[in-house]
């Protein structure tokens, strides 16, 4: 084992150039890819080993591009495409979910869409709110799109290399507070030791982040994160906390996460993505509509008010979750006797 | 460019036989929706998008194109299909809903599929453009010189999705061909309210591509253009758009009570039919005499009606596989 660390965006670009070198269908398209290296880093150096026929930037035309990539997918490539920021789906949203999404059932499986498409999401620097969602639940409320979001730069770098190996068109979601920019701050626990040689991570598996007795936390992404914090604080106050990372929200790992709350009695679901009709009433609803008895107090969740979100940083940060309010809902499902 | 004897007779039998597939196809529609009209009942449901009339689109282009270039076409695919050679049976049976569809009754007829001869087709207006470029693009980086084609109609011609694809297609060099089938109406918007200039192929020169208006419906002006595009694609010199004046002969779908349509106007149109015309274009040039056409014709019908039948004698897909081949 490898004893380097590297940052996310750093292990999203050597996953893409390992599976470059390996297959020469693997391309990259987006904007500013190429000699910028993709604005938050996902395709750093790329262009300098593999040229600008297979690192192809691209004009500001989503659309175009996304559809190009269903059809270099359907004809032998496997293209990966950068949208940037997932808030700009909306001018490309055809393309991702009447297309990628919906061809290989339209073709009863005879014609696979293999492609990536990775964007960025997430708050909590006064971006405002054309540049600062998430929108995970978005993508994976559309059957035929996987929907992966790693927390950290092991998951990234097997995630990233799994997705470009799947026959099926994956959104892999990555959170810009975690990808270790020069520009921007990242969470530290987000980089972590990588190992050198290419290895994939399967989908669908929770990774327990935290053991605990107590109360499950599952969160996802940057959420894990403040969850990990939520925990320190509440060990200080006897409160064993369980950590759950869902990795990927397709395939969602319904298993995992009743297996975790069947442990503790009591769950806590975290999410930087809006509250309703969202990632945490569907986390919810897998465990009670299975067994609601394994509860022992009605569950909670923390996500993002159901506002657009703004932009002055004491309204930004009050509306995000974060590791007190987190404790705050663990701490009222513990105490509350459900 | 003047198509050979051979090419003649291929794009008779093309034209006839999407001809009587769409006559096949509207009164097979039409069973089980009288008295009422009701678009979901009888052995075709949901829309139904008829390309009678427009053949000389689907046959002077696919002329020039092998199995192994990409054609992706739009919601009124059949004509395109056919002439692209995409499993007759099959592609009926998709249509009707039956287990040995094309997809297995998942797409319909607006979503079909052929990976054999690399056809695909949407249903929403404009998104067969992204997916060509898509196609001409993997074909150039794998040093193929196939070529890809999207159809389009003048409607969709006003689409983002149209105008970023020529674009990305122009800077590229992409070996593309953009076909727009100009049937003069967006499902009842008349061309001159949506669009305003008249041809379509002139937005060509905005984007640094060739364009090339072809009149009056004719497959042989079709031909032409097409040659000329795909011999420019297959030799590396980048994308082309073709505007064809065509006719369409029944609504925008079946069942649409035609309102917007001047009196007359299909009659006058059928008077100059394509595939009349081009008949007598061959018996004059003498390249195929009258019992040549005729043996055509037949084999064509009979293709088609064998797919009909094999569309009806097809086990129904079955409920359980609606659950399946979201993903593979």
């Amino acid at each position: 084992m490898s004893n380097r660390i590297l940052t996310i965006s750093a292990a999203m670009s050597e996953a893409i150039a390992q599976e470059m070198r390996a297959d020469p269908s693997v391309f990259v398209m987006g904007e500013d890819i190429g000699a910028y290296g993709g604005i938050f880093g996902a395709t750093t150096g790329l262009l300098d080993e593999f040229g600008a026929e297979r690192i192809r930037d691209t004009p500001i035309s989503e659309t175009a591009f996304i559809g190009a990539s269903v059809g270099a997918a359907m004809s032998g490539m496997r293209p990966i495409a950068e949208l940037m920021f997932v808030d700009f789906f909306g001018v490309c949203m055809d393309a991702i979910y009447n297309l990628a999404a919906k061809n290989t059932y339209f073709s009863g499986g005879a014609c696979p869409v293999p492609m990536v498409l990775m964007m960025a999401g997430g708050g909590g620097y006064s971006d405002g709110a054309q540049h600062s969602q998430t929108l995970y639940a978005t993508f994976a409320h559309m059957p035929g799109l996987k929907v992966v979001t790693p927390s950290n730069a092991h998951d990234a770098k097997g995630m990233m290399i799994a997705a470009i190996r799947d026959d099926n068109p994956v959104v892999f979601m990555f959170h810009k507070g975690l990808q270790g920019l020069g520009w921007m701050a990242s969470v530290e626990g987000a980089a972590t030791k990588v190992p050198e040689e290419a290895y994939t991570l399967p989908f669908g598996e929770v990774a327990v982040r935290r053991t605990g007795a107590d109360v499950s936390i599952v969160a996802l992404g940057l959420m894990v994160h403040r969850a990990i914090e939520a925990a320190e604080i509440l060990q200080k106050e006897g409160i064993d906390a369980e950590i759950i990372d869902l990795r990927t929200l397709v395939p969602l790992d319904r298993d995992g996460v009743f297996r975790s709350v069947k442990k503790t009695g009591r769950m806590v679901v975290v999410d930087e993505d809006y509250t309703s009709y969202g990632v945490t009433a569907e986390v919810i609803a897998s465990v009670v509509e299975r067994d609601i008895s394994v509860l022992k107090a009605a569950p909670k969740r923390v996500a993002y008010p159901d506002i657009p979100i703004p932009y002055a940083r004491p309204m930004e940060q009050m509306a995000l979750p974060n590791a007190v309010n987190i404790a705050e809902a663990a701490r009222a499902a513990f105490t509350s006797k459900g | 460019m003047k198509p050979s004897k051979e090419n003649l007779l291929w794009m008779y039998e093309a034209m006839v036989q999407a001809r009587h597939y769409e006559e096949t196809m509207a009164r097979a529609y039409m069973e089980g929706k009288s008295p009422k009209f009701d678009i979901g009942s009888g052995p075709v449901p949901g829309e139904m998008h008829l390309a009678a009339g427009q053949e000389p689109c689907a046959a002077g282009v696919c002329a020039h194109l092998r199995p192994t270039d990409t054609v992706t076409a739009t919601h009124r695919p059949h004509h395109a299909a056919i002439a692209k050679g995409v499993d007759l049976n099959r592609m009926t049976a998709e249509i009707f809903g039956k287990a040995t569809g094309l997809g297995g009754g998942r797409g319909g007829h607006m979503h079909l599929f052929d990976p054999d001869v690399h056809f695909s087709c949407s249903g929403i207006i404009g998104e067969s453009c992204g997916p060509a470029v898509g196609a001409a693009l993997a074909a150039q980086m794998q040093k193929r010189d196939d070529v890809a084609v999207a159809y389009l109609g003048d409607g969709a011609a006003n689409q983002g999705a149209f105008h970023e694809a020529l674009n990305l297609a122009a800077i590229w060099n992409l070996p593309v061909i953009f076909v727009v089938e100009d049937n003069s109406y967006g499902i009842s918007v008349p061309k001159s309210a949506s669009t305003a200039i008249a041809h379509n192929s002139d937005r060509a020169g905005a984007y640094g591509m060739a364009g090339e208006y072809v009149a009056d419906n004719d497959v042989l002006g079709v031909f032409a253009a097409a040659g000329k595009a795909v011999k420019r694609a297959r030799e590396g010199k980048g994308p082309s758009l073709i505007e064809v004046e065509t006719y369409r002969y029944f609504g925008h779908f079946q069942g649409d009570p035609e309102l917007y349509r001047p009196k007359g106007e299909v009659e006058a149109l059928k008077a100059k039919d394509p595939i009349a015309r081009l008949r007598e274009h061959i018996l004059k040039e003498g390249a195929h005499d009258e019992a040549a056409l005729d043996a055509a014709l037949a084999t064509a019908h009979d293709a088609v009606d064998a797919a009909f039948a094999f569309a009806r004698q097809s086990p129904d897909a079955a409920p359980k596989d609606a659950l399946s081949a979201v993903f593979v």
